[in-house]
């Protein structure tokens, strides 16, 4: 191969490897049962300072995205909160991930809603594409350690907490 | 002496003119909704806000309209929405990063394909003025062909 024919093909192969370094990068599936949860570090909601999913290790976490303008997420907040009342401690809690909206409307819902649980900011939507949501709110179960245990592509209310959630969690909250 | 009073006083009223004009030729001119709204994004919706109609537009909207309303430039307000929704939401991608690929890929595509194309006419011409492959014979056909194109014409009647 002559050397102006090896320039055309690594021309083509580098606008090629572009095409799909940003298809790639821009799509993303939803994170099934049995994968790993992702880290990535997300500043808190209220109160400064950075935190991961990893700093849960030994706990069950049920990570909630979730926004403000989201009506779904408005009924859906009372049930979580009283789950988190029943069952949240050394074993388990729900941790609330507030995405793609504004930190002063993420704030005022948490606080509207009394929710108690933890709450970080995806701003960006990372955490929520590293996830591989599609919308707000969707629910996922972490276990101790780190596994992705249950996923839902939508609104919790306490029934289905309470059938599909709570067999996961040990028996004893402490 | 009244002349001279009446030009002190003019003065002042001048130069307190000046003063008084002075902070509004130098501001910045006020940011617009409708001129922001092109240039940022609904990060949800993946259109310009411009467009967009959806909860989340209308909460970012609101977010613009409140920093106008604070005499914010529109500098300051980009700012403020990616600090809230990351640079995604700029319209235009960031200088910076892979970002820098939309606009560098571009002109090296444009100035390669020119490098090319002027290495092609180059060449073209050259071959031209060297009567290479393709060109002619003036001295026309021999042997064979001669004889060929001879018959060629007798049949036409050319």
């Amino acid at each position: 191969m002559s050397v102006r024919s090896s320039i055309a093909v690594l021309a083509v192969l580098a606008l090629v490897g572009l095409l799909v370094y940003g298809l790639v990068s821009k799509g993303s599936s939803r994170i099934a049962v049995g994968e790993r949860a992702p880290v990535t570090a997300l500043p808190r909601l209220e109160g400064g300072g950075d935190e991961s999913i990893a700093q849960y290790k030994g706990r069950w976490v049920l990570v909630n995205f979730w926004a403000s303008w989201c009506i779904p997420c408005r009924q859906e907040a009372p049930a979580l909160e009283e789950f988190q009342r029943q069952h949240g401690g050394s074993k388990f809690t729900v941790l609330g991930i507030d995405t793609r909206d504004l930190t002063d409307d993420g704030r005022e819902f948490a606080r509207r809603y009394g929710l108690s649980y933890p709450q970080l900011r995806d701003g960006d939507g990372g955490a929520s594409h590293g996830f591989g949501t599609t919308g707000v709110p969707e629910n996922f179960l972490v276990d101790p350690n780190g596994t992705v245990r249950w996923v839902l592509p939508g609104p919790v209310d306490e029934r289905y907490l309470r059938e599909q959630v709570e067999p996961f969690l040990p028996k004893v909250k402490s | 002496m009244s002349g001279a009073i009446s030009r002190v006083i003019a003065s002042l009223v001048a130069a307190a003119l000046l003063l008084a004009l002075a902070p509004v030729a130098g501001a910045a001119p006020r940011a617009s909704l409708i001129e922001i709204e092109k240039q940022v994004m609904c990060p949800v919706c993946g259109t310009l806000l411009q467009l967009a109609e959806s909860p989340q537009a209308q909460r970012e909207k609101a977010f613009i309209r409140r920093l106008i309303a604070e005499g914010r430039t529109e500098a300051q307000i980009k700012d403020a929405l990616v600090a809230e929704y990351g640079d995604e939401v700029l319209a235009l991608p960031q200088g910076s990063g892979f970002s820098l690929s939309a606009y560098v890929v571009p002109i090296v595509a444009f100035v390669v394909a020119a490098v090319a194309l002027g290495l092609g006419v180059l060449r073209w011409r050259r071959a031209g003025r060297s009567g290479g492959r393709g060109q002619p014979n003036p001295a026309g056909p021999k042997g064979d062909d001669a004889e060929r194109l001879d018959a060629d014409l007798a049949r036409y009647d050319l």
